[in-house]
Order: C-alpha cells, then structure tokens, then sequence
C-alpha cells in the first residue's frame, strides 16, 4: 500500500515538473514569436500593411550576427549591434525601394510586394551565405540551469530579458517621446495627422525601421538555440503574425501576452496532446479567436468598417 | 456577348492547335500543368477579382481535391470519374461551411483566416499518414481512362486537362457578364451598397467562395490522375501564394488575365532554369518590380505599353 | 504575336537540341537533384559529385572513347518539377539514363515516367518503397532506411535495451523512418514506448523530450536531418536527459557535430562507410573506392564529401561500368545495370539483381560515435 502510494505521488510530482518544464519551453518561444508579433502590428498600425517580409528580418539578425562574428571576427557585443543596424538598413531600403514607389498601393498589391520582397531577401540571403545551417554560440556559456526540476538554459533567460526590456523602451517611445506619439497618431488617423504637420511618410519609414530592428533582434537572441540558416524567417515569422493577431494587432502588452500565450499552448500540446499537430494548434486558435473575437482576446470590439 | 464568344473562341482555337507547334517535345508537358494552374487562377479570380475577398488557402482545397481523388481510386478502387465529383461535392460542402465564419472577415483579417486554413489542412495532409502516405506521399493513382482510352501520355492529358480549364473559362467569363456577376462587383466595390440594392451579400459571398473550392477540387483530382502521385509539399502555403500571384500578376478580374498568369509563372522557372541558384532572386525581383510598374497586371498592362510606345513614336514623328 | 514568337524560339530550340544528339561519341546522361529547396542538403553534394566524376572520367579519356555528358536540373524538392524536368531529360535533351532525383517523393513521382518511357533510371533517395516490389527500369544507390534501423537495433539487442522512444520529423525522411522503427521493432525485441514527431523548421523540442523523459524508454532514437537533429541534441543536454541518444544517417557529415558542439558528444549513429573511410582496415573493399572519392571531393570543393554526395558517385559510376561491359543504348545499359555483383562503391558493395534493384545488405552501415568532435566506429 505504501509503496502504491509513493509511486502515485512520485507520478504526481513528475507531471508536476513535465507542466513546468512545458511552460518553460513555451515562454521561451513565446518570447520570440511576441517580439516578431510586434513589429508586425507597428508596421499594421502605422500604415495598414501586413509585412509578410518580416520573418526575413528575423532571419538577416541571425545571419548578420553570424557573419559579423565569423567572417569580419568581430567580437559578440560588436556583432549584435552591427547586426542590428544592417537589418535596420535594409527595412529602411525596403520601404524606400519597394513600398513607398508603389503606384496603387492597394492592400492586394501591399501583400504581394512584401511577398516579393521576402522572396528577395531570402534568395539573397542564400546566395550570399549558402544553404547550411549555421550555430552561434550562446551569449554567456551553455550551463543548464535547475528550477524546481525544470531546466532551462543562460540564453532562454537573455532571451527573456531582452524582451522585457524591448517592451519597456518601445512603451517609453510610444508614449513619452514626439516621434513615438507622432506614429501613434498616424495610426489613429493618418489624415488627420498629416493635417497637424506630422511628416506620414517619415513615420511609415520609421515603422519599418523599427520592426525591423525587432525582427533582427528576435533573431540574435534565438539563435544561439535554434540556429539559423537562410530560410528561419517563413515559419518564425507567420507565428509571430498569430501572436500578433492574438493580441489584436496592437504593438504593446497585448501583442506580448499572444506570442505567450501561443508559446505556452503550443509547447503544451506537443507535450500533452499530439506534437504533430502542434503547429495546426496554433492555427487554429488563430482562426478561433478570428471568428469569435476578431480585435483580439483582449481588444474592445470595434464597430465594422465599410 | 458577341464578343466575348469571339475571344473565347479565338482562345480555344488557339489552345487547340498550341500541340501541334510543341511536336510531343517536353513543353507539352508543361503546358499541361498551365492547363491546371490556369483553372485554379480562374477559380482564385472569380473570388479575389470579381467579389474582392482574398484568399491565401487556395491550395487546401486544391489538394483537398487532390487527395480525395487519390485516396479514393488508389486505396479504395473508386473509378476517378466518380472520385472526381464526389471530391468536388465534398469540397464544396466543405467550403460551404467555412465559408460562412470565414468571409465575415475582411481585408487582412481575411488573408490570415484563410492563410491559417490552408496551413491546417496541409499539416492534415502531413500527419494522416495511414490515409494519406504523410510526406512521402500517394503514388499508385491511376489515370483517367474511357473505355480502353487511357490518358497517360501528354498529349492525351493536355486535351484532357484543356478540356475542363476551357469549360471553366467560358463559364467565368459568362458568370461576369450574368446578374450574379453584377451582384458581385457591386459586393467588391462597397458591400453595403450591395445590400441596399437587395443583394444577399453574405450568401453569395460564400457561394462564391465553395464555388471557387470546388473548381479548385476539380483541378485537384485532374493533377492527381495525370501526375499519379502526389505528396504534401504541392499544396502549401508556397503554391497559394503563388496563386495569389498569378491573378494578380495576370489582372485582377480578368479570366484571360488569369490565363496569362497562370501561363508566365509556370513557364518563368522554364526560362530562368539557365540562371540556376539565381532564381529565386530574379523570380523575387521581378514580382517586385511587376506590381511596382505593372499594377494593373499584364492584361492592362501590355495595351498600356503598346499605347505609350505609339505615343512615342508620334512624339518622335512629331519632333 | 508573343504567342508566334514564343512558338518560333521554342521551335528553333528543340531543333538546335536536336543536332547536339548527333556531335560525335557523346553519351548524354541526365541528374535530377534538389540542389534548392528543403532538401538541398541532399541534391547539392549529388550535383557537385555527379558533376565531379564526369569530369574526371572525361579526363580519364571518357568511357570507351565515348565522353559523357552530364545535363544536371534543379527540382527544388518538388515532385512536380521533377516529372516535368524528368519528361525533359527524356525528350527534349535525349538521355540515355537519369540520375536522381534526390527524395522518395520526387523518385516515386519520376517512375512512371522512367517506365514509360523506357529509360534506365538511378535513383539517389532512400525509401524502400522506390525498388520494393522492383520496377523495371528503376535502380537505386542510397541504402534503405531498414538497414540503418536494424544497425541501431542490433546494438540495442545486444546491450540489452528493449525501450525505446522515437522522435522523428515530419517530412519524407522522417516518416519513413518512422515507419521502418516501427515495423522493424518487433522482430528485434524492441517496444517502441513512445512515439513523437517534431517540425522540420521547428526550433524547440524540449516538449517532446520532457515527455520523453517522463516516460520509460532506455534509448532515445531521432530520426531527421540538420538541423534539427542538433537542436534536438542541446535539448536533451539542457533536460539533463541521460539516455543514451541514436541519430540517423541523415546527420553523418561534420556539420552536424559543428551544429550541436558539445551537445554531440556521445551521441551514437548509422552512417555510410565515408565519414570513417580513413578509419577502416585496408582489407575492407570499399576502402579504395571512398579514399578515391575523398580526395577527389576536397580537391575540387575544399568541402567534406559525404555519404549524400557518394549516392550520385555510385550512380555515375554504376552506369561507366554498365556502358562499358554493354553499350550506351538504354535496354543495354539497364540489362548491364542488372548484371552488377560485387561493386565497390561508396554507400556499400552493390549487388543487382532481377528481384533486387535496391543491391545493398546491411554491412553498407557502421555504427559510428561522436568522441571529441570526430568519429569513431563502434565495435
């Protein structure tokens, strides 16, 4: 009897640690998919397009840090910035080349120029660097770390940290400094802004500058965990696009609390249910949420527009 | 109307007699695959063009279509001219039902709903594995045959396939100039004007968009019993987008655009097979630069070429 | 107008193509790889090393005289392509044999065409399926999955674990391990008690492995290629996972210890003969064979070869040795093809016969052991 008894709690302490260890897991990614979720929903907000490049952004941070690292043998805390400021270049050559020219910027044609565009990136980013998959090491040592018998490792915590912070600097620039009210603006009402003397066109370039920096960065903190290679950004950036949805297309708290949320059910149906379909999961709280709740889980209801 | 039947016919003509210049070489074989595409770009059209609701889940019903058809002829000994409709039935009934949540949406909101569709239905198709062969696919579907007329050979599939592409094309290019196809622009340029004028907005959106399945379905089952096996990887979120990229690079709204985008992306890998590892970066570069200067697609845009360079000429002449 | 023009080029072309056939002594073959695309880890090494040993056979004064001449297409992992581009080879550039394609898929949606037309046809995937029931015209060089299952499952005999847990990633490698796994358990003592798959671009597996953990298997075997094998390779270390961990033959190269680093340590694998071919006794046939190919893959590369690159080298030279012993036409090539005993190559010592096109036993497998960033071949 005993002994039944000590195995049954035994058994309980182990799912315990399993639900743990899941949630974990899924903060970690969930972390990323916020952050890629966020630069979707500046680039949304500020001008009504859906940037089906910036996965590829995501993908330009880990590649560019890698090649900073290994072919310029630049040291770590000099890569990332350069990495950083590179895709920062190309979102800003993006909007320049690609968006601004558009002569009928429908939505239609939005989607398929940042399509195209991930398309370019993409064969670019291949020919320059190849095919292979590419490891770059962790930030500070890969020494797993025990916490009530779930383990994660010294990057999944950088990679939690550099999110919060992300978060509380873009919150600081949205709300306390001019640029970041101006684009605010924008996205209320662009004619209106326009009507203040708010520069449109300067906000639109700095929303794709901002994201990509966002992307780029959610690229270099992962990838010292998932590696990189030319093709990351597809899948990376369309579950960022879920979070983004999640969170009702908003660039602040809510959007973080999707890619979370994402993150954690995901890594709990792989683990609890079926890890085939865990990314249909994710799907299909996508389409869930879209039918029932479609400004988001945590958005007011918005009155349809014609 | 007149003329539309002259075009048409002109086109069929056209398409006809295209065999005859290609002498059984392997460019018929592609122009198989244009007949397919062609059909599945008229079905995206009908939605995306005329009643302006995107799609970018096409693909899962083609594939849907697809894997009806093969499952039921390879694993259950069905004859493909009955797995055919049933398939397209299926679908349809399907589409139907999705339809009705899904088309509430609009705008982006749209494209991610369908785009998450089709991305579901494709990770079906992957972890089905006992039905469907999961990524390694259903081989073993038998072609289509009447009588002791089997078609396994190019020639005998172009007709085939044509057959049915320009059964389509007629009947897109008469449902544009019907009442449902008024009806349909009107939803396209302002939903509630449509509904003011006494039009079921929500109904004929989402018989649209089972339509628009179900023709993809019929290609579905035409690709499966041409190619005879068929995996997974042919109906991702790649081939929907590429889709999408045909009518819009063809002419939204257009069938014969349709066809011209249908036409150019699947002889473009043809052309730039010389470039190599470059591809990508010219197919890329040059969806760029088509809806940067071309946006109107090729259907507008060739006219408006021909028409500056004139203007040019006369310019010169001028001069 | 565009139509006539099109029409005029293409005509133009196909006739120009059509004299090429008769420039003196050339023997056309064609490669279908998937040197883009998901499995381009594949189809790339099979380009370069097709394309290598052409050139050094040209060198060597051709076959009989006859030079050979490779027409190599990139499918990008599409069946679809590689039907178009196999109807291609056949018809517009007159092969008298194709190499390739790369994956299961592509091959198996290639067969048809290579029965119909009657075209000998040298497939460098690995699936079973492809030569199992035989087909006519239809060889392979890639080892079958099985055999690399039972490799690891004879160890696992041997050292007495029957549990195991399998993790494999869903795309056609994959899920044709799962199925060899599965269907080869039982007659080697093995019970599968857990049973995962992960996403080709997925990034973290750490679910699936905490399950795993939570369950009773004695060997974690994963089946997939880079990277996530590597991925998979950190998770158990970070897990403090310490079952002992199988991989494989999909991750036999080096990269794959660059990708894991540490984490690799350890780890335990079937691979083809050539990443330990400097490792092997000189008694072993295939040894002059995979130095050969070695050597031959640095000089013109400066890369690694790899197992995956040594499928096209069989194929190429399974076909030198067909032209040579018959003559170049197709029914020849594919009667001689049949007649291979005891070829050397580099994925094993082929042996075709008319109820084998697949030609290889199980000693085409080492089991192999990453220690120190190298390999070494288990006992």
């Amino acid at each position: 009897m005993k002994v039944r008894e000590f195995l049954c709690k035994k058994r309980k302490t182990m799912q315990f640690e399993q639900i743990l260890q899941y949630t974990f897991s899924g903060l970690s990614t969930g972390a990323i998919y916020a952050l890629i979720g966020i630069g979707f929903s500046i680039i949304f907000t500020a001008t009504g397009i859906i940037n089906f490049a910036q996965g590829e952004f995501v993908m330009l941070g880990g590649m560019l840090t890698l090649f900073f690292l290994e072919v310029l043998k630049l040291p770590l805390w000099a890569a990332i910035p350069s990495a950083v400021a590179v895709s920062a270049l190309a979102g800003l050559l993006f909007e320049r080349l690609a968006i601004r020219p558009l002569r009928q910027p429908t939505p239609l044609n939005l989607v398929i120029v940042t399509i195209a565009g991930s398309i370019l990136i993409r064969g670019l980013a291949m020919l320059l660097w190849g095919k292979d998959t590419h490891a770059i090491p962790p930030f500070t040592g890969d020494e797993p770390i025990s916490i009530a018998g779930a383990t994660i490792l010294p990057q999944h915590i950088w990679i939690l940290a550099i999110t919060l912070l992300i978060i509380a600097v873009n919150k600081f620039f949205f709300y306390h400094t001019i640029s970041g009210k101006a684009m605010r603006a924008c996205s209320y009402n662009r004619r209106a802004a326009g009507l203040v003397g708010i520069d449109v066109h300067r906000m639109v370039l700095f929303s794709f500058v901002i994201s990509s920096v966002l992307g780029s960065l959610a690229g270099i903190i992962v990838a010292p965990l998932t590696m990189t290679a030319y093709d990351v950004g597809i899948m990376l950036g369309l579950k960022g696009f879920c979070a983004a949805i999640i969170g009702g297309m908003s660039s602040g708290m809510a959007t973080v609390v999707g890619g979370l949320i994402l993150g954690v059910l995901e890594s709990l149906g792989a683990g609890l249910i079926s890890s085939g379909y865990k990314d249909a999961i994710a799907f299909i709280i996508l389409l869930l949420i879209l039918f029932i709740r479609p400004q988001g889980l945590f958005g007011k209801a918005e009155s349809e527009r014609v | 109307m007149k003329r539309e039947l002259l075009k048409f016919l002109l086109f069929a003509v056209l398409i006809l007699v295209a065999p005859l210049a290609f002498k059984g070489g392997y460019l018929l074989n592609v122009l198989v695959f244009v007949g397919i595409n062609t059909m599945l770009a008229v079905a995206l059209n009908l939605l995306l063009g005329y009643a302006g609701q995107i799609s970018l889940g096409h693909a899962g019903f083609f594939g849907i279509g697809a894997y009806l058809s093969g499952v039921l002829t390879a694993t259950c000994g069905w004859n493909p001219w009955l797995a055919m409709p049933f398939a397209a039935l299926a679908v349809g009934i399907l589409a139907g039902l999705i339809g009705f949540p899904i088309l509430k949406l609009k705008g982006h909101y749209l494209a991610m709903a369908t785009l998450g569709l089709g991305i579901i239905i494709y990770i079906v198709f992957n972890e089905t594995v006992d039905l469907t062969g999961g990524p390694s696919g259903l081989s073993g579907i038998p072609n289509f045959a009447v009588g002791s007329l089997v078609f396994d050979s190019d020639i005998k599939n172009y007709y085939l396939v044509w057959t049915f592409t320009l059964a389509v094309v007629l009947f897109s290019v008469n449902l544009a100039g019907s009442r449902v196809g008024r009806a349909l622009r009107a939803v396209h340029d302002s939903e509630v004007a449509a509904r003011v004028m006494g039009v079921n907005v929500r109904l004929l959106k989402v018989q649209v968009f089972a339509l628009s399945a179900v023709i993809c379905s019929l290609a579905g089952s035409l690709y499966a019993h041409t190619m005879t096996f068929i995996s997974p990887v042919s109906f991702g979120f790649n081939f929907s987008v590429e889709l999408l990229t045909m009518v819009v690079i063809g002419g939204l709204g257009s069938v014969y655009g349709s066809f011209l985008g249908a036409a150019l992306l699947t002889l473009l890998p043809e052309l730039l097979r010389g470039a190599q590892d470059y591809d990508i970066v010219i197919y890329g570069g040059l969806l760029m630069v088509m809806v940067m200067f071309v946006p109107g697609g090729l259907v507008r845009g060739i006219p408006d070429l021909f028409r500056r360079m004139a203007r040019l000429r006369e310019d010169a002449g001028n001069a | 107008m565009r139509k006539l023009i099109a029409t005029c080029s293409v005509v133009s072309i196909c006739f120009l193509s059509a004299t090429a056939v008769f420039a003196a002594g050339t023997v056309k073959i064609g490669g279908l790889f998937a040197v883009t695309g998901p499995a381009a880890f594949l189809g790339e090494p099979e380009r370069n090393t097709a394309k290598m040993v052409v050139e050094e056979i040209n060198k060597a004064g051709g076959i009989k005289g006859h030079k050979l001449e490779l027409i190599a297409y990139d499918t990008s992992g599409d069946a679809t392509k590689a039907v178009q581009l196999a109807t291609k080879l056949i018809k517009d550039d007159h092969v008298t044999a194709i190499i390739g394609p790369s994956t299961t898929g592509e091959s198996m949606a290639v067969i048809q065409v290579a029965e119909r037309e009657q075209v000998p046809l040298i497939s460098c995937a690995a699936g079973i399926k492809i030569t199992e029931p035989v087909k006519k015209w239809v060889f392979k060089t890639a080892q079958n999955d099985t055999l690399a299952v039972v490799k690891i499952y004879e160890y696992l005999q041997k050292h007495k674990l029957s549990k195991v847990a399998i993790l494999t990633v869903s795309d056609g490698f994959g899920a044709s391990g799962r199925e060899q796994l599965k269907s080869q358990a039982a007659k080697n003592g093995i019970s599968i008690v857990s049973d995962d798959t992960y996403g080709p671009k997925d990034t973290d597996m750490t679910a699936q492995l905490t399950k795993i953990r939570g369950s009773q298997a004695q060997a974690i075997i994963c089946w997939g290629t880079n990277p996530g094998p590597a991925v998979i390779a950190k998770n158990v270390r970070q897990l403090g996972i310490k079952t002992p961990l199988f991989m494989s033959h999909g991750v036999s190269s080096k990269k794959f210890i660059e990708l894991a680093g540490e984490a690799a340590e350890g780890i335990k694998l079937p691979s083809g003969k050539v990443i330990v071919a400097e490792l092997l006794p000189a008694s072993d046939r295939q040894k002059s064979s995979l130095m050969a190919f070695v050597k031959d893959y640095k000089l013109h590369y400066h890369a690694e070869g790899d197992h995956f690159g040594g499928h096209a080298w069989d194929a190429v030279m399974l076909l030198k040795n067909a032209i040579e012993h018959g003559g170049d036409s197709r029914v020849t090539i594919r009667e001689q093809l049949e007649k291979t005993h005891g070829f050397a190559g580099i994925g094993g010592v082929f042996s075709y016969s008319a109820r084998d096109h697949a030609g290889l036993n199980k000693d085409a497998f080492v089991l192999v052991e990453v220690r120190k960033k190298g390999w070494v071949i288990v006992k």
